[in-house]
């Protein structure tokens, strides 16, 4: 429980050992009980999509696996690190875990390239010449490679959001975290960061993506985790979770999600 | 603006619509606006007749008063600036370390800087000014020799009360999202703070902090309270020795050392817009 057993994992994909292990997890605001007893193994390349309806505690959870909330109980191990342990230094594990965040959070008062570099520099002690090159890798990689110069501001949502995608990415992470990366996005533009999150999975980047999504989740996924009423309903590879769902709540979810309203997602639920 | 023309419009509403009609809104803005350039004038007239300009140039813009006066303004200006520097110096490390005190989570500290802000806030800067002159010698025994020091931190006290204010406010109002990015990219809590949430909150406060060196300038002249060398004299007893000594030209001192203030205020609030507009080109969306 505490310590990975490299052989005696008891998750599905029993090849390597998970880089991310949830046990028991409960977390609450006060009185409001959002995380009953989440169990999650992620293991490495693997890209893990959570869906469910909002104020199911998915992007809680997500948030629980960087220690932005901190678990009222349970445990959960990243890379290793039990980090719900209060004596971890955090900080060393986050730099292997990137983030990825609704609203973009670029720093504001830094150009793109800075917001790239800022980390590599004052967290892993590179050069600022060393930084600038892997920065300008990434904004590559994310089709942006021309706009280092320009500062959040001047650039729409879904450039922002690549941005930031590449800042992540800057640290050379382990995992990336991506908390409802297209929410905050006009539709047209959420194709973009889409594409760029799926040639990311299929390099073999270790993901777990909160998201709105159902045909990114469909596509990308290995495993697919419907959420609801802070539990994991059901979890399981997208065709089964997405195509034949099985407990009446996530057929009530997708329903609502694929059938009224987002009739351009492709093909609706068989 | 209630005038003749306006009054059957105010029972418009309950009228008919041929009421409505004899009188458009635009032709009423367009009286309106006639009545308030109208009022300009009558003012500017009955003023410049009302004034006595003979005495008006003898008493308060008398040029050859104000060209005596001349030689003393250099010396009494920088003696300004450097109270207001030294004075602001120590209100900023003082008000930082009370912002820093005010956001612990440590109550104590919080509670110490609360009633210190309150208590400081709370009483003119002319009592704090006295009491450094008076009554710190008299209670521990000790007086400071130099000027500019003693007015530094009496000044200083007064204006870190505001300033630790205006710190906390500008620290605070830091988006939550931007603190997470950096901490979620490994950096420390301190780290964070020098990093990101330093120079957005500098970037935030700039316009209020720009009103407290404006202030504190102005505070400056109370030092005369303490007691001023020649070589002290600040732009405030400058004009009133003028005024005092009755060498003719009334009032043209006071009026000469307030063109002085203005000489360092409207620079400084030029500077903190082009501080702002150089800043701002990051500015949030």
């Amino acid at each position: 429980m505490t310590l990975i057993p490299p052989a005696t994992t008891e998750g599905t994909a029993a090849d390597a050992a998970p880089v991310v292990q949830v046990r028991d997890l409960h977390k609450s605001f006060g009185d409001n009980l959002v995380l009953r007893g989440i169990e999650l193994d992620v293991t490495p390349g693997e890209v893990v999509c959570v869906i469910g309806p909002s104020g199911s505690g998915k992007s809680t959870l997500l948030r629980c696996v960087n220690q932005l909330e901190s678990a009222t109980s349970g445990n959960i191990t990243v890379l290793g690190t039990e980090i719900t342990d209060p004596d971890i230094n955090i900080d060393a594990v986050r730099q292997h875990v990137g983030m990825v965040f609704q609203q973009f959070n670029l720093f504001t008062h830094q150009t793109v390239l800075e917001n790239c570099t800022v980390a590599q520099r004052k967290v892993l002690g590179r050069s600022k010449a060393e930084a600038t090159k892997v920065a300008l890798h990434n904004l590559e990689r994310v089709g942006l490679a021309d706009r280092g110069s320009a500062h959040p501001t001047q650039l729409s949502g879904g450039q922002q959001q690549r941005v930031a995608i590449a800042r992540a990415l800057s640290m050379d992470p382990s995992i990336m975290l991506f908390d409802e990366p297209t929410s905050a996005l006009d539709p047209e533009l959420v194709g973009d960061v889409l594409s760029v999150m799926r040639d990311l999975a299929q390099q073999g980047m270790t993901m777990i993506v909160v998201t709105h999504e159902m045909a990114f989740a469909r596509e990308v996924a290995d495993r697919v985790v419907f959420m609801d009423g802070g539990v994991v309903v059901e979890s399981g590879p997208p065709a089964q979770v997405i195509g034949d769902p099985q407990e009446p709540r996530t057929r009530a979810f997708l329903d609502r999600v694929l059938n009224p309203t987002h009739t351009d997602e492709g093909p609706a639920a068989a | 603006m209630t005038t003749p023309e306006a009054a059957p419009s105010t029972v418009a509403p309950r009228a008919t619509v041929e009421a409505r009609t004899r009188m458009s809104p635009r032709k009423r803005a367009r009286i309106s606006r006639g009545i308030q350039y109208g009022l300009l004038v009558v003012a500017v007239v009955v003023l410049a007749v009302s004034i006595d300009w003979g005495r008006v140039g003898d008493q308060i813009f008398n040029v050859e008063a104000a060209q005596d006066l001349f030689p003393k303004i250099p010396r009494a200006f920088l003696n300004t600036l450097m109270y207001t520097a030294a004075a602001f110096a120590v209100g900023l490390s003082l008000g930082t370390v009370l912002a820093l005190m005010k956001l612990s989570s440590v109550g104590v500290y919080r509670w110490l800087a609360t009633i210190y802000i309150e208590f400081f806030r709370g009483i003119p800067a002319l009592l704090v000014v006295i009491a450094f002159a008076y009554a710190v010698p008299i209670a521990l025994g000790v007086s400071i020799s130099s000027l500019t020091l003693k007015a530094a931190l009496a000044l200083g006290m007064v204006s870190a009360a505001y300033i630790a204010e205006t710190l906390r406010a500008g620290i605070e109002a830091v988006p939550r999202g931007q603190i997470e990015a950096a901490r979620s990219l490994g950096m420390s809590h301190g780290r964070t703070l020098l990093t990101v949430v330093i120079p957005q909150a500098f970037r935030i406060v700039l316009p209020p902090m720009t009103n407290e060196i404006i202030l504190l300038t102005k505070d400056t002249s109370l030092i005369y309270l303490m007691g001023l060398l020649p070589t002290q004299f600040d732009l405030t007893k400058i004009g009133r020795d003028a005024l005092s000594s009755g060498s003719g030209g009334g009032l043209t001192g006071l009026f000469v050392a307030g063109i002085g203030y203005l000489c360092i205020t409207i620079p400084l609030g030029l500077l903190a817009r082009w501080l702002e507009k150089r800043t701002g080109k990051g500015s949030r969306s």
